[in-house]
């Protein structure tokens, strides 16, 4: 595919927040900070991009897609406003 | 050939080690088992002492009742057995908790009854899973009940984070090379990490009983080069 962006290697560093091996809540933050960033700056703005990128390397991909369905389907149990 | 990264029958030793922190584990046992011989010894000896010779002499006081000096001593010398053992031990377990620079996470869950892996740093995910290869599959060489169709690819000399978790049962993602045994538990993600310091291919088996197929579920870690690595995450992207 030549749309494909060059690999560079790039992960989340640590996080203070989550010193520990549960690293669910720092998934589930981020993923959450997300949302509420996109609402009120709009996906593209580069702090959005930035909790973007850390829920989808932490996250489960299936974890992701049922999230983002009870996002859209507005029954998220989480305030993202 | 010499390979050391699997099981071989009858073992009672080690796989050999890839990374510092299986090294660390492997002289930390070796450290524990110094004091374990000196303490099976010295209380074998005294034991059988008491025993066989059954008599009144220095190292069988058959009609002592009370000795604050002996009781002092038998106190305090297992306390700083105990500590020697204990320091070694903590320095190693923080030594592997933190995770505190890694350059690639690799995610990795566990279901009934196989394992897949998630590739997710980059601009689309990587995702695939990896089934053990039955018996009439494999080829010369290849090992029975440990080889699988899809290995897990990680760069050698790398930081890599793991994000292990699970979507149905409890299972555990266990690699003797290298060191981890981590639970995967569905509904939590456990991080660990892994410095790989050489190439090779690493077998690894689910270790928490998770069903009628627990034992075969395996796991393979191929280690390679860098520039390797990033050619492998470019194809699988391509094919994504």
């Amino acid at each position: 595919m030549s749309d494909r962006p060059e690999t560079v290697l790039q992960t989340p560093q640590f996080d203070a927040r989550f010193p520990n091996v549960n690293q669910t809540k720092n998934c589930w933050q981020n993923f959450v900070d997300f949302h509420r960033c996109a609402n009120a700056r709009g996906e593209d703005f580069p702090v959005c991009v930035q909790f973007k990128k850390t829920f989808t390397s932490l996250c489960p991909i299936e974890w992701v897609d049922r999230w983002t369905d009870q996002v859209e389907n507005g029954v998220f149990p989480t305030k993202l406003d | 050939m010499m390979n050391l990264d699997i099981a071989y029958p009858l073992q009672y030793g080690f796989q050999d080690p890839a990374t510092p922190v299986m090294q660390g584990i492997i002289s930390l046992h070796d450290h524990i088992f110094f004091y374990l011989i000196v303490t099976t010894v010295f209380v074998t000896w005294i034991l059988s002492v008491i025993i066989f010779e059954f008599k009144d002499e220095f190292f069988s006081h058959k009609y002592i009742r009370h000795g604050t000096l002996i009781e002092i001593i038998w106190t305090v010398t297992p306390a700083f057995i105990l500590i020697s053992i204990a320091f070694p031990s903590f320095r190693l377990l923080y030594l592997m908790d933190e995770v505190i620079d890694p350059a690639v996470t690799i995610k990795v869950v566990g279901h009934q009854w196989y394992w897949s892996y998630e590739y997710s740093d980059h601009a689309w995910s990587i995702e695939f899973d990896s089934y053990m290869l039955p018996t009439s599959d494999l080829e010369l060489g290849q090992f029975r009940l440990l080889e699988v169709d899809n290995r897990m690819v990680v760069p050698m000399d790398t930081h890599v984070r793991l994000i292990i978790t699970s979507s149905d049962v409890i299972h555990s993602w266990a690699v003797p090379s290298l060191g981890i045994k981590l639970d995967a538990i569905p509904g939590r993600l456990n991080q660990t990490s892994m410095i790989i310091n050489r190439e090779g291919v690493f077998f690894g088996q689910c270790s928490e009983i998770c069903g009628v197929q627990h034992g075969f579920m395996p796991i393979v870690v191929e280690s390679v080069k860098m520039d390797n690595y990033i050619s492998w995450v470019n194809n699988m992207l391509d094919e994504a």
